[in-house]
């Protein structure tokens, strides 16, 4: 069993770093820093920390204002505030008026979990992925999240950054050298690719062993940018293995498993199965109990996989 | 308070006069357009950029310069306009207005336009985004550099916001509202063109706002109310704001909606309706007649 890291504990400490190599990195907070654990950035620089209280379209705009000017805002707060409620602003000051921001969107899927559905954020990678301009990228791992948080802050433009609440399995090593805009192969495959994304890339890497003994030689490829997508990366293991599935904490519809299906209905048509929510809401309850009850089982990728193999004959 | 001549005061207002001609032209070409908020804004935009705002229109992204918001975006052809006489692209292209390939977009697009600060047209966003400007100005130390031509102000960068009346029905206004005043922005100053008209009536009926200035009082805000087609006013007004460092200043201007063309002042249907020939030359005259008065 991997061992489990906090990931927002790991964004506190990724924050307060890069607020250390650069001066014009400034935090805002809807009023919920101690969940983000943005609170360590606070507490660093006190002068470049903002809180707007428990306003979150506010919390867009005045991001956009000093992105405006100069900075590099870093906004936090739930992503589901950030896709719902604040989205307006998103859509005209972000993507449509190319404001620097980049959203720090905690608590996402379905990692509130005892909160229930009104916390949870299961339609986010969809809305935000089809915004012109919204760059979209999902770390898989505390260690993933260190080394891509960095490349946020580099890069020219708005980006969306889907952070889960809880411990998460550490999956990847000091070898791990991730690159928002390429995806990753983790396991070579013959039979299927499984592609994933945030905590469903452990899932996929555990499905994948346990297809090996049912004799089905499973690749995993890891998206953790969701936009730009890595097209190429796509088409080939489409083109190697000929069946793909998609695996995220997210609805079906939109999400990763529709950006999988839009680049292989253009360029190299395979079997697409998608696990994932499957168009309705979750409930309260234990964070593994609710992906396992949801359709985001270890499980459920190896059933997808069979059927996904099966389609192809 | 500075002084201000009357010599000053006639050349704001005969621009001012000026500019509702042109975003006439404007719309009546376009066929589309929003010229009652227009009018009503039109001595605003020409005391700021005219007088009062520090802007270099050879020089548009210049860091040290004051920032316009225009937040009702939905009225920009006086925007464009103010602009355009200031130099930050020909008067020509005026008459691009809501064309296609055209640089003036049916509402303010920041990437497009020369001396656009903020893409607006959703109402509500002027005073958060506001916040964002007059915090940034804040950390960087905004003490005019050597490089900054020679002025009378303490700071540099500060920023002004053109609000609509019915715009303030939004609530992410008073969000920003309550954080400039938490972060004490003395550099940010709003100026609200109370027309009293939004787009399907008055704003008492669609959505009351009154007691107008009570209300930002109460959030903290430093509050003048003024007649907001006297230029001499609005320029003290802009000056006393400029003044009051540790909290926001707002600017209640009483307008009138349709200013300048009698057919049009107080009538909701004018909000974003465009003028067919007859009346088009019934405003023109009227406009026009207007500007003579101000030219004698």
């Amino acid at each position: 069993m991997a061992e489990l890291v906090l990931m927002r504990k790991a964004y506190g400490e990724a924050l307060v770093k890069l607020g250390e190599s650069n001066p014009d990195v400034v935090v805002l907070s809807a009023d919920v820093s101690n969940s983000d654990f943005s609170f360590m950035f606070q507490e660093a620089f006190p002068d470049r920390f903002i809180n707007v209280g428990i306003a979150e379209q506010s919390l867009v705009d005045v991001a956009a204002g000093l992105a405006y000017s100069g900075k590099i805002p870093f906004a936090n707060t739930f992503a589901f505030l950030f896709t719902t409620r604040a989205l307006e602003m998103v859509r005209t000051h972000l993507c449509y008026g190319e404001a620097n921001v980049k959203l720090m969107a905690t608590y996402a899927g379905i990692s509130d979990s005892f909160d229930g559905p009104t916390h949870h954020a299961i339609t986010d990678l969809a809305i935000m992925r089809a915004m012109p301009n919204m760059t979209v990228v999902v770390p898989g791992d505390t260690i993933a999240l260190a080394r891509l948080l960095p490349q946020v802050a580099e890069w020219k433009g708005p980006v969306y950054f889907r952070i889960n609440r809880n411990e998460v399995p550490v999956i990847f090593d000091a070898a791990y050298q991730p690159v928002i805009g390429k995806a990753v192969h983790l396991r070579p495959g013959r039979d299927v690719t499984i592609l994933c994304c945030g905590l469903m890339v452990s899932r996929s890497l555990e499905a994948a062993r346990v297809l090996a003994n049912a004799g089905i030689q499973a690749g995993v490829t890891e998206i953790h940018t969701i936009k730009p997508l890595d097209e190429q990366a796509i088409i080939q293991v489409a083109k190697e293995t000929g069946a793909l599935v998609t695996a995220e904490e997210h609805s079906i519809l939109g999400g990763l498993g529709g950006a999988v299906a839009e680049v292989v209905t253009d360029h190299y048509p395979v079997p697409v199965k998608r696990v994932g929510l499957a168009d309705r809401f979750a409930e309260t309850g234990p964070y593994a109990t609710l992906l396992d009850q949801y359709g985001m089982a270890v499980d459920d990728i190896v059933k997808a996989a069979k059927l996904a193999v099966e389609a192809k004959k | 308070m500075h002084y201000h001549s009357d010599a000053l005061i006639r050349d704001l207002s005969v621009k001012a006069q000026i500019f509702r001609i042109q975003v006439l032209k404007m719309v009546y070409h376009a066929q589309s357009g929003h010229l009652g908020g227009a009018f009503s804004a039109a001595e605003i935009l020409a005391a700021l950029y005219f007088h009062h705002l520090r802007v270099d229109p050879a020089n548009p992204g210049w860091p040290e310069r004051d920032r316009l918001l225009f937040s009702k975006g939905h009225a920009c052809a006086m925007l464009y306009t103010a602009l355009a006489y200031r130099g930050f692209f020909p008067v020509e292209e005026l008459l691009t207005f809501r064309q296609f390939n055209s640089r003036l977009q049916g509402h303010p697009d920041r990437l497009k336009t020369p001396g656009v600060e903020m893409c607006a047209g959703p109402l509500g966003h002027g005073i958060a985004v506001g916040v964002g400007m007059a915090l940034a100005q804040k950390m960087k130390g905004n003490k005019p550099s050597s490089a900054s031509a020679p002025s009378a102000r303490a700071s540099v960068g500060n920023v002004y916001v053109i609000l609509g009346d019915g715009e303030i029905n939004a609530g992410v206004i008073w969000e920003g509202a309550m954080a400039a005043a938490k972060y004490r922005l003395g550099n940010l100053t709003a100026i609200l063109d109370y027309n009293g008209i939004q787009q399907t009536g008055a704003t008492a009926d669609v959505m009351p706002t009154e007691p107008i200035a009570d209300k930002w009082e109460a959030f903290g805000w430093h509050v003048q109310e003024i007649h907001g087609h006297n230029v001499g006013e609005v320029l003290n007004a802009l000056d006393r704001a400029d003044e009051v460092h540790a909290r926001p200043s707002m600017i209640i201007a009483r307008t009138t909606k349709g200013k300048g063309v009698s057919f049009m002042e107080y009538d909701h249907r004018w909000h974003g309706l465009a003028p067919d020939q007859p009346q088009y030359e019934m405003a023109l005259a009227e406009l026009e007649e207007g500007l003579k008065k101000w030219q004698n």
